[in-house]
């Protein structure tokens, strides 16, 4: 074995990316603070934690995203100084973003060419996509690389933004939670694509807070909990039980919510073959009909876009319908504006707060006083004392930190805007709830807290509208489950036929369901 | 009306479209940038009075045109560092750099008020700047689609944060864009003094400036339609010297209107699909990221 050989092999040995005593704060806040982590070519590394943990922070500052207050990043062994994603990349380390950092109008190829460096001062689209061909054809994305990426579903355009990081260099990829903006089919295309990845001899990283990713794909899983590594273990051997106690420390992990058999009452809402329009091309609904009785909740699945927005829209009234009727309570209320929808007693839970319920530029407090100003009412002004006495209960109920009513909303974090925005509308019993996808952002134990509301809500007499992309959730949840695909009900299941396969295949739509 | 009628009537069309043409090219290279110049019309001034005046003073119409462009770039570069640099409001900076060029070119264009100026020479039917107008949409458009550039500067348009995220310097990039955007402004108020109307005059370019910038939007920000749209209001307007010219009983004030009805009504449709077309990141400040 000449010497060569040697050094060849030894540096196979080392780590292809290592992080040493790595600290990093914000303010006050120890985000990070990490003796040690690594990842070898070809190996898949889970890491998982709660939200808050410090997994993004850290698969940040591994990518030059953020500069650490102390320690040192290693590639194959030796130090490498990284003090952005520029320099990241030259050191072959790629990361995934969970809102991608794609531009829609740009084509596919154009999106790739823009990001490498090497892209030549004129350009042939036709060489950018014979370069690309492979490539693409080893992630099984089958689009027209032409498309804008727009209008790629979203697994592809996951897939064309690992295809570019692969195309610049990168050897080792990090995944920022890949699966949450994914359906079932297309995260298990995606581990398919990183088992295959990581036989080629990439390091491959995924943040994820969802035990069954753990099993699904690494080969080793790294727990994180409040900015340190707590522990690390073989995915295949660790338990679910150990993992959970790693996450929460000491304390009891979650109890399955115990759902309480409530026999439906009297019909809240019904649709009865309504459509929607809508511009470019977005989905609209098509010839929809449902029903929902009060004590009931009715979860809707569906592969984001695919009328879940258009549907929720139409019930709460920020959208009419071109054909057909909706009934609330008996009353056709087709007409009704949202704030009238708002005074029945119809709750939302909007899956971006930021945009659809708060108002970012103003306090907490003005946020919550935004949404039910003629209660509180007095005189020319609002009933500020009792507001806030009537949040602060609200938000106990929920199980949630103590609200920071001074605080402007556009300096929450996303989770606590959520928070804020769950708060307000559960304050007074509503009637009718549609949340979409309420549980995005929170983290387990607000979760658990929100499946608890959900339940007494039920058991209060109150109808709930779920829109979900956890089968799981909705399972656990729901006391009846439709799909929607396209605009219309694909799909309608009652508990005994509840199973993330049948389900999941009516999703996409390679199985019909009545 | 004689058979000379639609010839005259194209060829007018032609002419005055040709100016609005260079200032609609600028425009959408600036949006395609990210950036909406309102100061257009200010531009288009400078360039004119600057043209004018050059034309006059060095008595070569060609060296009048050179320094419209480099009026124009000078001119949109303040607005550059005021918008990009400063982060300024666009609308507000642009409305200001209109009313300064009204004022600038009003000063420029003093001495040279009933002078006597070279026009630019025909090369055949029609001047140099008409000839060159077409190839060099063709030109902008290839640069657009098919260079390293282009793609960077549409990016920025649509997105600075992704653009800065992949490499790329967006601030550089809209400087560059509003250079072109400048010198070509200042070209089209140029080619209006020295080509269309051999005079210069306060205020002559009349609106022209605001009708360019609804043009990009009838054009969908993309070059090959501007020269069709350019061509279009460029017809309206000439119908109206046409008309006049004919002595037609039509009220002038009536047909002064044309032009902006037109533009109005094109606003009206292009509402329903500009918003697909615009860029994304058309006039919002790229603070940087974290």
């Amino acid at each position: 074995m000449t010497v060569q050989h040697v050094c060849h092999l030894m540096a196979e040995a080392a780590p292809i990316l290592e992080a040493r005593g790595v600290v990093k704060r914000f303010g006050p806040l120890l985000a990070n603070d990490v003796d040690h982590f690594a990842v070898h070519a070809g190996e898949v590394v889970a890491l998982l934690g709660e939200n808050g943990a410090g997994k993004s922070t850290l698969c940040k500052i591994l990518y030059g995203y953020y500069r650490p207050d102390a320690g040192e990043i290693r590639v194959s062994g030796r130090p490498a100084s990284i003090s952005s994603p520029h320099d990241a990349r030259r050191y072959g380390i790629g990361m995934v973003f969970q809102n991608f950092s794609l531009i829609p109008a740009l084509s596919v190829w154009e999106n790739v060419a823009l990001f490498l460096d090497d892209t030549p001062w004129a350009i042939s689209p036709a060489s950018m996509r014979r370069r690309m061909r492979p490539l693409a054809d080893r992630l099984r994305l089958e689009a027209d690389l032409n498309l804008p990426v727009g209008r790629l579903a979203v697994g592809d355009q996951q897939k064309v933004e690992i295809l570019k990081q692969l195309l610049a260099g990168a050897r080792v990829l990090i995944f920022d939670e890949p699966t949450k903006v994914l359906a079932p089919q297309e995260a298990e295309g995606l581990f398919l694509s990183l088992a295959d990845l990581s036989d080629e001899g990439y390091g491959l990283v995924y943040i994820t807070h969802k035990l069954r990713e753990v099993a699904a794909c690494a080969d080793r899983v790294v727990v994180m909990r409040q900015g340190r590594i707590v522990g690390s273990a073989s995915a295949r051997e660790a338990s679910e039980a150990e993992l959970l106690g790693m996450m929460f420390g000491e304390q009891p992990a979650r109890e399955p919510a115990a759902a309480p058999a409530v026999t439906p009452g009297q019909t809240i809402l019904a649709l009865e073959g309504v459509a929607t329009s809508s511009g470019n091309g977005a989905v609209s609904l098509r010839d929809l009909t449902l029903g929902l009785r009060s004590g009931e909740i009715l979860g809707v699945a569906g592969v984001s876009g695919n009328g879940q927005r258009e549907l929720a829209d139409l019930v709460l009234g920020l959208a009419r319908p071109t054909r057909g009727v909706k009934t609330l309570w008996g009353e056709d209320a087709s007409r009704w504006t949202a704030a009238r929808v708002r005074a029945r007693g119809v709750a939302s839970i909007p899956d971006d707060p930021s945009a659809l319920a708060l108002v970012p530029s103003l306090t907490a407090r003005e946020n919550l006083g935004l949404g039910d100003a003629r209660r509180y009412r007095k005189g020319l002004s609002l009933d500020w004392p009792r507001l806030t006495a009537d949040m602060a209960k609200s938000a106990e109920r929920l199980r949630l930190p103590p609200i920071r009513y001074e605080t402007r909303v556009f300096a929450l974090s996303g989770g606590n805007q959520q928070r804020l925005a769950l708060t307000r509308e559960l304050a007074h019993d509503p009637k009718l709830i549609v949340a979409l996808y309420p549980s995005r952002g929170l983290d387990a134990r607000s979760t658990d807290a929100l499946r608890a509301l959900f339940l007494a809500a039920r058991a209060a007499g109150a109808g709930l509208m779920l829109f979900s992309e956890e089968l799981d959730e909705l399972i656990s949840l729901s006391d009846r489950i439709i799909v929607l695909r396209e605009g219309r009900v694909a799909g309608e299941f009652s508990p005994a036929s509840f199973a993330l396969d049948t389900i999941g295949a009516c999703m996409v739509g390679t199985a019909d369901a009545a | 009306m004689s058979a000379a009628f639609p010839i005259a009537l194209a060829s007018a069309a032609i002419l005055s479209g040709t100016s609005l043409l260079y200032a609609t090219l600028g425009e959408l290279i600036g949006e395609r940038a990210g950036i909406v110049n309102l100061g257009l019309e200010g531009l288009m001034l400078i360039g004119a009075s600057t043209g004018f005046a050059g034309a006059a003073v060095t008595a070569n119409p060609y060296l009048g045109v050179a320094a419209a462009a480099l009026a124009g770039v000078a001119a949109n570069g303040l607005f550059s560092y005021v918008v990009i640099t400063r982060h300024a409001n666009q609308l507000a900076a642009g409305l200001s750099l209109t009313f300064f060029g009204l004022g600038a070119s009003a000063l420029i264009g003093r001495p040279f008020v009933g002078a006597i100026v070279p026009g630019l020479p025909h090369l055949g039917a029609f001047d140099l700047l008409v000839w060159l107008a077409a190839p060099l949409a063709i030109v902008l458009s290839g640069l657009l689609y098919r260079t390293r550039w282009g793609l960077t500067l549409r990016a920025v348009g649509e997105s600075p944060a992704a653009a800065f995220a992949a490499g790329r310097r967006p601030d550089r990039v809209q400087y560059e864009a509003l250079a072109v955007a400048g010198a070509l402004g200042g070209i089209s108020g140029a080619h209006l003094s020295l080509a269309v109307a051999l005079t210069w005059d306060e205020g002559m370019t009349a609106g022209r400036g605001f009708i360019a910038i609804a043009l990009v939007i009838f054009a969908g920000w993309n070059p090959l339609w501007a020269v069709i749209g350019a061509l279009v209001f460029g017809g309206a307007e000439s119908l109206q010297l046409q008309f006049q010219a004919r002595g037609v009983d039509v009220s002038p004030f009536l047909m002064n209107m044309v032009p902006y009805l037109l533009t109005l009504l094109v606003l009206t449709f292009s509402g329903l699909r500009g918003r697909s077309a615009a860029p994304a990141g058309l006039g919002r400040s790229f603070f940087g990221v974290e």
